[in-house]
């Protein structure tokens, strides 16, 4: 009898130490009284509603689409712009644990776990926008399409959501004390780095490549054979300054917990990531201008979505390129995070302008979201913001477990 | 060292052809099942008004739920309609820019393309192209993701986007089963105007030329889906170019599955090559690393 009640009491330790951050459940639930959180609970309040909707009346009740625009908000945003943004888990893992860029290393964390939360609500995503998601696992276990595209998309984000897992893991395991397994995952580290990258550039480019068959209705301008191309080379920027954008959130929201030593050398480390992403973005730059070239789509520029077109390439690609270009050779690191900011928002202008403006652009039956379709998007993003919160919050992401060793 | 070197080149050599062996598999030219089906349909006898056989008959064919309005009522005409879950085929009035006094009436339904873009964009195999010609579709892969919607140039497919717990992708059979049975599609049987002929697909290409030869002036010297995205099983004869009648106009010739053909090609490239290149990548660092070490703790052993 006693020794029930004392184990009910680890449990009760464990759980008020773990969960409840050392609170008492009345003090924690009285700590969730914030700003965020009752903003977060009224989108919940909407989103919870609307999944129910979408689950028993089906996905022409909550959205817009039709039969001949068949994606839309939730694929184009949810699914396109959440891999993009989630690419800097492998970025700054290859720049770190291949390259040997160890001065990035307190970054590493928290881009995984950005990484792994990205690519997990991507999936849930996709299971409102999926006919039947009940048979997401078809693709591995009924049935091989090998031919597709889509084929290798699927694949590829089932492998790579488990590889991000084990990157992730050490954290999860400091936390909950279980030193053995822990050192096993950090020495998979480079192993699942290595099958991460190769992943990724197939994944990246293929959700471009996904597009290629689609020459009839995409407008030309944003057709290209290279479109894995630049969907791979613009998923590195938009993995790089969500990075950079995220870890400026971090500094801010969870200050406390990032040593002396990490707050000094922060500004150093956004100011190296800003020029590589001037790198990259001009980079890209040339890329889109070698794609008009190539098709020779010249005259196309003079056109409406010419000048759409346009806008993307010089205000949403070349534009921030210049701004973080300046930026870093005045060492201000405001600018650059203004930059990563603007390129965020450019990478998601693009994925917008393919899966849906350039999309059946020749066509009628054009689409625009429901509010439903936005509620459930904005939904997943705070769910994702939610989990990313509980977990800094209990783990160490943002900070050294002292009691473990980081040499490998 | 030099075992496990010529270990992984080994490894590596086996992957690479593995690799090419299969896109070199799927570039192999494939000139269709050679007695393959196929439907002729020919605008120029198509009455529309006050017709619609064909949809109807589509309909019973298919246990469709029926018009909700009647046949006779001609308004459905005044705006373009695509297929939709309801109805796998229908009928489109266009203006005829050669004779305003007769509007040319154009049936649309799935064109069973040799190679279809819809089979080769399904990543669970839902789609079949038979040897008999219809392309099919099997409900009971599907996932629902509707990439073949995307992917076909005649944006045919459409989904129940009302059922949540079994939507399909719907579209037209070319009424396989009763292909099957010995009968032919339904729409080819009901057109009181025999504006649809169903036969070997070879045999319509033969008998379209024909009717091209023997009435030159009513008739465009092109049979559309003979050459289009490869091909199609549905063809048609039109008086008028077939851009002005709803046809897409610059599909070309090329198949569609070889639109992803290079980059599925590059995968296994990037599989066997990224592996060492990466490993390489943390190697050197490691180098560098080292040499690093060496240099600073003889300088320090200088300093002493």
């Amino acid at each position: 009898m006693a020794r029930v009640s004392i184990r009910e009491l680890r449990v009760k330790n464990w759980f008020s130490e773990k969960i409840l951050l050392g609170n008492s459940p009345g003090e924690y639930v009285r700590g969730l009284v914030t700003p965020f959180n009752i903003i977060a609970a009224a989108i919940l309040a909407v989103g919870l509603p609307i999944t129910w909707i979408r689950f028993t009346q089906g996905i022409g009740a909550a959205t817009n689409l039709s039969n001949t625009n068949p994606w839309g908000l939730w694929i184009g945003v949810d699914v396109l712009c959440g891999v993009a943004l989630a690419a800097g888990g492998f970025v700054i893992g290859t720049a770190v644990h291949l390259m040997g860029m160890k001065k990035y290393y307190p970054i590493v964390r928290p881009a995984v776990l950005t990484g792994f939360l990205g690519y997990f609500f991507v999936v849930v995503g996709l299971c409102y926008d999926l006919g039947r998601p009940w048979r997401l696992p078809y693709p591995m276990v009924v049935s091989y399409g090998v031919t597709s595209v889509m084929f290798l998309v699927g694949w590829h984000v089932a492998l790579y959501l488990s590889v991000q897992f084990v990157e992730y893991s050490p954290a999860l395991f400091e936390w909950l004390g279980l030193k053995r397994i822990r050192k096993w995952a950090m020495r998979l580290t480079v192993i699942a780095t290595v099958f991460g990258a190769i992943l990724s550039t197939l994944h990246q480019s293929a959700l471009g490549a996904l597009f290629l068959l689609a020459p009839h209705n995409l407008h030309p301008l944003w057709y290209s054979p290279f479109l894995p191309v630049f969907f791979f080379i613009s998923a590195i920027a938009a993995g790089i300054t969500m990075v950079i954008f995220e870890s400026m959130l971090s500094h801010r929201i969870f200050g406390r917990q990032i040593s002396h030593e990490d707050h000094e050398n922060f500004d150093g480390l956004t100011l190296g990531l800003g020029k590589v992403a001037a790198a990259v973005l001009f980079t890209y730059f040339c890329l889109k201008w070698v794609g008009v070239a190539h098709d020779n789509h010249w005259a196309l520029l003079d056109t409406s979505l010419g000048h759409w077109f346009l806008l993307e390439v010089f205000g949403f690609v070349l534009a921030p390129c210049l701004l973080f270009y300046w930026a870093t050779r005045q060492r201000n690191v405001q600018l650059v995070r203004m930059g990563a900011i603007w390129t965020v928002l450019g990478i998601i202008f693009n994925r917008v302008n393919v899966s849906m403006i350039a999309m059946n652009w020749n066509q009628t039956d054009r689409y625009s979201p429901s509010w439903m379709e936005f509620a459930v998007t904005i939904t997943i993003i705070t769910v994702g913001l939610l989990t990313f919160r509980f977990i800094v919050n209990r783990m160490p992401i943002l900070y050294r477990h002292p009691n473990f060793d980081y040499e490998h | 060292m030099s075992i496990n070197r010529r270990n992984f080149l080994k490894l590596a050599t086996a992957a690479a052809c593995v690799g090419s062996a299969s896109s070199a598999k799927s570039q192999e030219y494939f000139a269709g099942w050679p007695d393959r089906y196929g439907m002729l349909t020919d605008t120029t006898l198509c009455i529309g008004t006050n017709c619609r056989k064909c949809e109807e008959a589509c309909k019973k064919v298919n246990e469709l739920p029926p018009h909700d309005v009647p046949l006779s009522d001609n308004t459905v005409f005044d705006r373009q309609r695509r297929t939709d879950p309801e109805n796998y085929t229908v009928v489109n009035r266009f203006p005829n820019v050669e004779d305003p006094e007769k509007p040319i009436y154009v049936k649309s339904q799935c064109m069973h393309c040799n190679e279809p873009a819809c089979a080769s964009a399904c990543l669970v195999k839902a789609f079949t192209k038979t040897s008999e010609g219809p392309v099919i579709y099997n409900k009971d892969l599907c996932i629902g993701c509707r990439y073949c919607m995307i992917a076909c140039p005649f944006n045919i497919p459409t989904y129940d986007y009302l059922r949540p717990f079994d939507p399909q992708v719907r579209k037209c059979t070319m009424c396989y089963d009763r292909i099957k049975e010995g009968k032919i599609p339904a729409c080819a049987e009901i057109c009181p105007k025999e504006a649809i002929t169903f036969g070997k697909r070879s045999d319509l290409i033969d008998l379209a030329h024909e009717r091209i030869r023997n009435h030159p002036d009513s008739y465009i010297r092109h049979i559309f889906g003979e050459h289009e995205a490869g091909g199609t099983s549905w063809l048609y004869l039109a008086g008028v170019g077939f851009e002005n009648v709803g046809f897409p106009s610059e599909l070309g010739e090329t198949p569609y599955p070889s639109l992803t053909r290079g980059f599925l090609g590059a995968v296994p490239l990037v599989l066997t090559i990224w592996p060492v290149f990466l490993i390489g990548l943390y190697k050197f660092s490691q180098h560098r690393e080292e040499v690093e070490k060496n240099i600073r703790s003889s300088g320090a052993g200088r300093d002493e």
